[in-house]
């Protein structure tokens, strides 16, 4: 269980639902633990201002967790959490460990556009 | 009105900075919060905290999501995942310009900008961060089961946690620049009797190499200047904290150390400027003894804040 104020992935085929009616989305697959955290709050910042995007979190030791913990796209990560942005349910870029809010505004800038601050 | 402008900023959002977010805004001071990181600190990374008094075992999570609520509810504002741009302390009115050009003026600061994990800054280290360079071993230790890693470090961190990880590792190498450990005895004993590990002294990494992931590191034998490329699948590092006071360099007065030198009120050299939590020179730094810094530098600043107020009454 993460007790983040995300909304929460819990098993494999909400998963692909949520990325089969969404354009842009950002998955973040972790633990409670301190490269973690972070990540997750600075998701729950950017939720307000970045509403063209959906932001979720996943826990890494659930076994339907599967689908993010098998993507080739992860393959030489070895530091939770994983963090995967996807365009109409394609990877875009996916990252691995702590990361900070400017590169996480970097990646959402450039895959998804940056937020309307009109 | 400005209505950027508030009695007391703060700079950093973890036990220190919370903590006097809290007095002063109970005090009714209009009090802003700025955060570089997450709310909490380094407070936040902590699994469990068994020693705060009145709370028998809590998250470092849970403590800095109590403290925050605590403060937004006597109406202390907080600003976090912001970056400072540009800054002036030395005029009466101090001002903060942040990331989103947004400036905020205060009649007095708090500085707790706190600590962060120290890194080695060698090549390759940025790049294989989490991909075999990991600096938490509660979280990562699990990727490397039945690998072979290496330590880095001497201290205690660095001795317990390489113990932590025979429980995945096979075999766990500890490299330490010095002749001997800084940490505690017990922590040396445990981990010299644990059959898992070895130790390379006198030697420092030079280097990080892998394509996808990490592969190897040069380790430098500092007696002899010898470079050897050693195989490895994984790297955690435990060097130590740094405080996070590069900012302040020669606009504050900082020890050698680069924390900032404090008064018993938690004032510095600078009028209406005060400090405390990990980022000033201390000993023992500890969560309890941040928010002790936090609630001294708290009522000091509302102290300097009265007077200037009286001062401009005359």
């Amino acid at each position: 269980m993460l007790y983040t104020n995300l909304k929460h992935i819990e098993s494999a085929a909400q998963y692909n639902k949520i990325l089969s009616e969404n354009e842009n989305v950002m998955v973040i697959c972790g633990r409670m633990g301190p490269m973690c955290i972070p990540v997750y709050g600075i998701a729950e910042e950017l939720e307000g201002e970045y509403k063209h995007v959906q932001f979720f979190d996943m826990e890494f030791d659930n076994p339907e967790s599967y689908v993010i913990r098998n993507l080739p796209e992860v393959r030489g990560f070895m530091g939770i959490p994983f963090t995967i942005y996807y365009k109409n349910g394609v990877i875009v870029k996916a990252t691995s460990s702590i990361q900070s809010r400017d590169m996480i505004t970097a990646i959402l800038d450039k895959e998804f556009g940056a937020p309307n601050k009109g | 009105m400005n209505t950027n402008h508030y009695e007391v900023i703060i700079i950093g959002g973890g036990p220190a900075g919370l903590t006097a977010g809290i007095y002063l805004s109970r005090a009714r001071v209009k009090t802003l919060i700025l955060n570089e990181g997450t709310i909490g600190g380094q407070m936040v990374l902590t699994h469990e905290i068994a020693n705060y008094p009145g709370v028998e075992s809590v998250s470092g999570y849970q403590l800095s999501n109590i403290m925050k609520r605590q403060a937004l509810s006597f109406g202390c504002e907080i600003r976090s995942n912001i970056s400072i741009k540009e800054f002036n302390l030395s005029q009466k009115v101090k001002s903060f310009v942040i990331s989103d050009g947004t400036t905020y003026t205060g009649d007095a600061v708090i500085i707790a900008t706190g600590g962060r994990s120290r890194t080695l800054g060698v090549p390759g280290e940025d790049l294989l961060k989490g991909r075999g360079i990991s600096y938490c071993a509660t979280c990562d230790g699990d990727f490397f089961t039945d690998k072979e890693i290496v330590v880095v470090g001497g201290g205690n961190s660095a001795l317990e946690e390489a113990v932590s990880l025979t429980k995945y590792a096979s075999k766990v190498t500890i490299i330490h620049q010095f002749d001997h450990f800084q940490a505690f005895e017990h922590a040396i004993a445990e981990a010299k009797s644990n059959p898992k590990i070895i130790f390379v002294m006198e030697s420092t990494i030079t280097a990080f190499y892998g394509e996808e992931r990490l592969e190897s590191v040069g380790i430098k034998n500092l007696k002899t200047d010898e470079t050897i490329n050693f195989k490895t699948d994984g790297a955690f590092i435990f060097i130590g904290y740094v405080p996070n006071t590069e900012f302040l360099k020669e606009r504050v007065n900082l020890n050698q150390w680069g924390e900032i030198v404090v008064g018993p009120d938690m004032s510095t050299d600078i009028e209406g400027v005060f400090a405390g939590g990990d980022s000033i020179t201390k000993r023992y730094r500890q969560v309890t003894t941040a928010v002790s810094d936090g609630t001294i530098a708290a009522l000091s600043a509302s102290a300097y804040i009265n007077e200037l107020k009286k001062s401009t009454r005359i």
